[in-house]
């Protein structure tokens, strides 16, 4: 299971990151996402979407053994996490985040309901 | 305090002090935030004989309590302060992302007061807060601007900036922010020029404080699943608020060549469907919305570089298409470009310059006054070239810079008979003379002549055309309920367009902030908001009211020519009639002065004794003490 990303679908509305941090952190604040949206205007004006494709390059990098696979997705295990920053630097799609009040990185947990609040199809579960 | 960013900034640009003070939970309750804020602030600090341009006057920057919450669309922010347009209290707002950046950052409210000695801007880091030099920014386009902004200080800051137009005091500038959305009218551009502020950039990174989140979270889930299958949600996707203008040439008010008819023969050329067709390169939404009315275009006309702008919306069609009689969906979209570009709202600057077109056609305005250029209805060339000379003040742009009444006044010749405007600003883009609530809207709202007080076009034909009776409640039901989400700062299509209930809104409210909140009490600071303006307005302008609530002559006696609404007009004594009513149903006397009856039971006792000191305090009327209020005559609108 993945969760497919349509950019050429994407409005920009942001509703994917608010679900988003409510559902991982039960706040209302967009900059928590495991999402990120980013716009290019104002040419050639588009959205571009970053989600985490399951790559699994972070699992491998970690040095301390801290990210797992469980399921579909790979979830750091916040006990084992340093926080030391590799995963983020290595992460070739850009979508492991960071915030200041997080200990650790936020990455998507494949949790899908960004895909359930999202109209236009810019964000879809496929099997 | 839940729902709210927790802080008020008072920035004084003379001296550079800033200040920061808890948000008072009464100014909360009493006001929720944006169009109520910015009202409470203007009428208690602003001096009665302050210039709007001037520094005394104040500019205000205000989200409202539902902004940035994960709430169906709550993307607007409020802007304020004395409009130089009409003298009188101005707010203005926008969608886009801004709004939700300034919660985040801890913010209900921003006060600029005073003038700075050089141009600036302002750049809010959550609690970091500096007012930095303009430098070169200063004289660049708003869109320009954004995009250099968004280079220096990174993607992550939302910004919010003006145009040469608001630099240079031009009364309908426009603030623009996210490549296309404005807070286009009243005039605030002007002001935020005149304070030598040119930008305002913003990141927010903190959490919104909310008493009840998972039942907020259920109640926006629940909506968003059951209104993504209504059936006005797909054509709303694809076209926008630009699908309405098929409808209105149909019902005969499409504004056409300065409003001397109100059917376009070319209406299709610049259309929703047209737009879709032709110019579109993406839809795109406000925060948190679901529906996504804006579409992002570009023009592309050969001999002028290609032009990328969000719009063109349909008030843009309808004023710098129609009412400036063009023909090409690219040439609409180039204006609305330009506009933006030169930091002037759409809506007044197309009127202004179909209104010049037509002084243009009859001999007023002539090639010396347009550095040699014509003025020619549907011509591309002739819009930029005045457009620009507008922004500039140049030529004959000097006198259009005032809007229609100010060029009016200084055009005389019998101009003002065509002016469509109502206390120094600009119509929408609705001829009113088949819709005669729509005109009452107009003449009597407290910002001129703007549909987002009072859209009531359906609500005319609801209760019948050709008549005045039964239209002065519906206005007034309709000029505190469209407003109270100017306060409350979500999106109105919701309600309008998708039957999300203003009940639910108010429940959204409640998980919010955990007030025990009602709807009746929601309408009631809406109706204190509406008429501490109107005493605001009296206040500065003196009496009697009545005088300021007149209709253009051209839609009260020029029947329209043609089309489906030919042969229609509104008359004098129909729209007496109806301005009585409406003074009647709202409690306040003759003239249109409050009366301390109504005051009081809005909790204003203050703001009558005010009017009363300066002899405009109503008697009210035999048995006119409101009925409306509390009545739920609901009709269908925007």
């Amino acid at each position: 299971m993945k969760i497919k990303v349509k950019k050429e679908n994407c409005t920009g509305c942001r509703l994917c990151q608010q679900i988003c941090a409510i559902t991982r952190f039960g706040e209302i604040n967009p900059k928590k996402a495991s999402i990120a949206i980013v716009p290019h205007f104002p040419e050639p004006g588009i959205f571009e979407p970053k989600l985490c494709t399951q790559c699994g390059v972070c699992f491998k990098e970690c040095p301390e053994g801290a990210i797992h696979k469980e399921g579909d997705a790979y979830v750091i295990h916040e006990d084992e996490c340093t926080n030391c920053g590799v995963c983020v630097e290595a992460c070739p799609f850009d979508v492991m985040f960071t915030h200041a009040e997080v200990p650790t990185p936020i990455m998507c947990n494949l949790c899908q309901k960004c895909t359930e609040v999202c109209n236009t199809g810019a964000l879809t579960l496929v099997e | 305090m839940d729902g709210f960013g927790g802080t008020i900034l008072r920035i004084n640009l003379e001296t550079g002090d800033i200040e920061r003070t808890a948000t008072p939970p009464d100014l909360a309750r009493g006001w929720m935030g944006a169009r109520g804020f910015i009202a409470k602030t203007l009428y208690d600090e602003v001096p009665r004989d302050a210039d709007p341009l001037g520094p005394d006057n104040l500019f205000i920057m205000a989200p409202g309590v539902i902004t940035g919450s994960f709430a169906p669309c709550g993307s607007k922010i409020g802007f304020g302060c004395i409009s130089p347009a009409t003298n009188g209290h101005a707010d203005s707002n926008m969608g886009g992302m801004l709004g939700a950046e300034v919660k985040y950052a801890g913010y209900d409210m921003v006060i600029f007061e005073r003038v700075s000695a050089e141009p600036v801007y302002l750049v809010i880091d959550d609690e970091n807060v500096e007012i930095r030099p303009a430098g070169d920014y200063w004289g660049m386009g708003s869109l320009d601007l954004e995009k250099r902004m968004k280079e220096d200080l990174g993607e992550d800051f939302q910004i919010a900036t003006i145009g040469p137009a608001g630099e240079n005091g031009v009364v309908f500038s426009c603030i623009t922010h996210d490549f296309g959305r404005q807070a286009g009218r009243c005039g605030v551009g002007a002001v935020m020029g005149s304070k030598k502020v040119k930008a305002i950039a913003v990141r927010g990174t903190r959490s919104l404080p909310v008493r009840d989140l998972p039942a907020l979270t259920k109640s926006t889930y629940d909506i968003i699943q059951r209104t993504k299958t209504h059936p006005l949600m797909e054509p709303w996707q694809k076209y926008g608020t630009a699908l309405f203008v098929g409808w209105a040439n149909e019902h005969g008010c499409f504004p056409t060549k300065n409003f001397q008819t109100t059917f376009h023969e070319h209406w299709e050329s610049i259309s929703g469907e047209r737009l879709a067709e032709e110019v579109l390169v993406t839809h795109k939404a406000c925060f948190g919305c679901w529906m996504n009315c804006g579409k992002y275009s570009v023009a592309k006309i050969p001999g002028k570089p290609d032009t990328y702008v969000e719009g063109p919306e349909y008030e843009t069609i309808a004023l710098c298409g129609g009412s400036c009689g063009m023909k090409d969906i690219h040439h609409v979209a180039y204006a609305n470009w330009l506009c933006d570009n030169l930091g002037l709202d759409t809506m007044s600057a197309g009127n202004t310059i179909g209104f010049a077109m037509e002084c243009y056609e009859k001999g007023i305005i002539t090639k010396e006054d347009l550095d040699g250029h014509e003025l020619k209805w549907g011509d591309i060339d002739d819009f930029e070239n005045v457009v620009r000379m507008i922004a500039e003040r140049r030529g004959i742009g000097e006198a259009l810079s005032y809007g229609t009444k100010g060029a009016a006044e200084r055009l005389g010749r019998g101009t003002l008979a065509f002016a469509s405007q109502a206390k120094g600003m600009e119509f929408s883009g609705y001829d009113t003379r088949w819709y005669w609530a729509q005109l009452l809207s107009y003449c009597t709202a407290d910002i001129g002549a703007h549909h987002n007080r009072s859209w009531a076009i359906t609500a005319d034909v609801q209760i019948g055309q050709d008549t005045w009776k039964g239209k002065a409640p519906v206005v007034i039901y309709l000029q505190h309920i469209r407003p109270l989400f100017d306060t409350w700062c979500c999106c109105r299509l919701f309600w309008g367009e998708l039957d999300v209930t203003p009940e639910e809104h108010v429940d959204t409210i409640h998980h919010l902030t955990g007030w025990d909140v009602t709807m009746e009490e929601c309408m009631l600071v809406s109706e204190k908001i509406w008429n501490l303006t109107r005493a605001h307005y009296l206040e500065r302008n003196g009496g009697p009211g009545r005088k300021f609530d007149v209709a253009p002559a051209r839609h009260l006696d020029e029947p329209i020519p043609d089309g489906p609404a030919e042969g229609h007009k509104v008359g004098r004594e129909n729209f007496e009639r109806m301005l009585d009513d409406y003074y009647y149903n709202r409690g306040w006397d003759h003239e249109g002065h409050p009366t301390r009856e109504v005051l009081d039971i809005l909790g204003l006792p203050d703001v009558a004794d005010n009017l009363e000191s300066v002899g405009l305090l109503g008697e009210p009327i035999e048995g006119g003490v409101p009925k409306v209020r509390g009545e739920r005559l609901k009709p269908k609108a925007m």
